[in-house]
């Protein structure tokens, strides 16, 4: 099965994906995660203003099967947060890259962007 | 451990199912999304490989005894092609398994057939023919597990579609009633039963014919994952989970399956629960429904609005149907009434919850 990997934006691998714009960073999970949970009915986020310090757990998703913890891609400080999420969690499986963000992020002077993995790094670890 | 693999495992894997271990087997877990399958049976049918559930023959002019003395509801009950939901407990009256014991037509070679759980088959076969040498009963017993595929189509269109597939009448059987009737050719055990709260039937397959007969249901294949949602929706306990003989030793009266004990009957465990059921039980097996967001998830604490421990949730998820957070678990009879209030642990957090009726799905 081949799993949907956009160039446009980096990876982690705990299977999160970073898409950057002016230092700001927009979070979800990929489309292998989304799979491999299978559907996803609950998910719970940080508030605005929280700090997201790279690799520790930051929220939860939570599928019919299976619990899973999410962990910062970067570091920063939350910015906004996907509320259509709370009612529509099904979005993280439909639109993984698109309406099933979950977070965004402005980015610290120490972003850590640099130990994210390019879309053909996370290509071959999910392969 | 070489996990034991149905006989289609490797035509699911090429359907594009995914796997997981259960009872020592390698068994489907989901084949399309466990929501989509739960709602196809729900709403108009699916079917389900259970060939990890085991198949004991047991025959000969004592079977009757035999499985009277090790099961805990009434076989002679049971007329020929009947079948029951029936404990098997030990001296102390401690679960060890649940089935479904089937009386068999008197031209088959075994006289009741009976049906433990995942990776309990030989255990149970051990322990029934270590009891009929004690007792000195004139049985055969039998575990044909490897022999036989066993599937469940489910849902309400479970009797059109499985009579459209049947060389014979199938909609004459009455719920718990069984025959043999051939599908593709080959005469297979099919009865009128199920865990998932809906019409439909088993099916117990000889291997050889094992993909003819699954391949001549047009319906939702279904994994594990749906059946657990499926059951869990009708408060049905799932061994291993909402039982253990070893890690939270239950009797029936505590399940809440207190109907299948017989105690005009003699089996193992009978005095022991005659007294259970005299004094009744500290603890009950309840429903859980969460009212704040998340899920519970077995092995989460219940506690009371004081936040102290009381009980602890043994299975739980988000129901697909109600689209609610349903759980079931064991608390200290006081709570047990529907609509207390209690609290859950999820992930250290503690979520408001009430006690609700099982099963969560009404008619």
């Amino acid at each position: 099965m081949s799993f949907e990997v956009p160039e446009d934006r980096k990876y982690s691998s705990e299977h999160e994906w970073v898409e950057t714009t002016d230092g700001t960073a927009r979070v979800g999970i990929s489309d292998f995660a989304q799979d491999e949970l299978g559907d996803v009915v609950f998910v719970e986020l940080p508030s605005e203003g929280d700090e997201l310090t790279q690799d520790e757990e930051f929220g939860v998703v939570e599928s019919i099967k299976a619990v899973s913890d999410l962990y910062a891609p970067v570091n920063g400080t939350v910015t906004a947060v996907n509320d259509a999420l709370e009612d529509q969690p099904e979005l993280v499986n439909d639109d993984p890259f698109g309406e099933g963000w979950m977070l965004e992020v402005e980015l610290a002077d120490d972003s850590g962007l640099d130990e994210l993995l390019t879309a053909d790094e996370y290509r071959e670890q999910i392969e | 451990m070489t996990l034991r693999k149905p006989p289609l495992r490797d035509v699911h894997a090429g359907e594009g199912a995914t796997f997981t271990e259960f009872g020592g087997w390698d068994m489907p877990v989901e084949f399309d999304s466990i929501k989509a399958e739960h709602a196809a049976v729900r709403e108009e049918a699916g079917i389900f490989d259970v060939s990890h559930m085991g198949q004991i023959q047991v025959g000969g002019p004592d079977a009757r005894e035999l499985m009277q003395k090790l099961t805990s509801n009434d076989v002679t009950e049971l007329g020929r092609g009947d079948s029951h939901y029936s404990m098997i407990t030990d001296e102390e009256g401690t679960i060890l398994d649940d089935t479904v014991v089937y009386r068999l037509p008197d031209d088959e070679d075994a006289e009741y057939l009976f049906v433990p759980n995942a990776g309990h088959d030989e255990q149970m076969h051990r322990r029934w023919t270590d009891h009929r040498d004690e007792w000195d009963l004139d049985a055969t017993v039998e575990n044909v597990t490897d022999e036989y595929a066993m599937y469940a189509v489910q849902g309400p269109d479970a009797p059109d579609l499985v009579a459209d597939v049947a060389d014979g009448s199938v909609t004459d059987l009455s719920k718990f009633d069984g025959k043999y009737v051939e599908f593709d050719g080959v005469s297979c055990w099919t009865a009128r039963t199920g865990y998932t709260g809906e019409d439909g039937f088993e099916i117990i397959v000889p291997v050889e014919a094992a993909q003819a007969v699954w391949e001549s249901f047009d319906c939702q294949p279904c994994g594990l994952g749906a059946r657990d949602t499926l059951r869990m929706e009708m408060g049905f306990l799932l061994s291993g989970q909402d039982f253990d003989a070893d890690e939270d030793p239950r009797n029936p009266y505590e399940a809440g399956v207190g109907w299948t004990v017989k105690l005009d009957t003699e089996f193992v465990g009978r005095d022991a629960l005659e007294g259970v059921d005299a004094e009744g039980t500290d603890e009950e097996f309840v429903g859980i429904k969460l009212v704040d967001r998340g899920v519970a998830r077995h092995g989460y604490d219940v506690t009371d609005t004081d936040d102290h421990v009381i009980g602890e949730v043994t299975s739980g998820t988000m129901s697909p149907t109600l689209n609610e957070p349903i759980a079931l678990g064991y608390v200290p009879s006081e709570y047990a009434d529907a609509g207390t209030v209690v609290r859950v642990m999820v992930r250290g957090q503690s979520k408001k919850a009430k006690i609700a009726n099982t099963p969560f799905l009404s008619d």
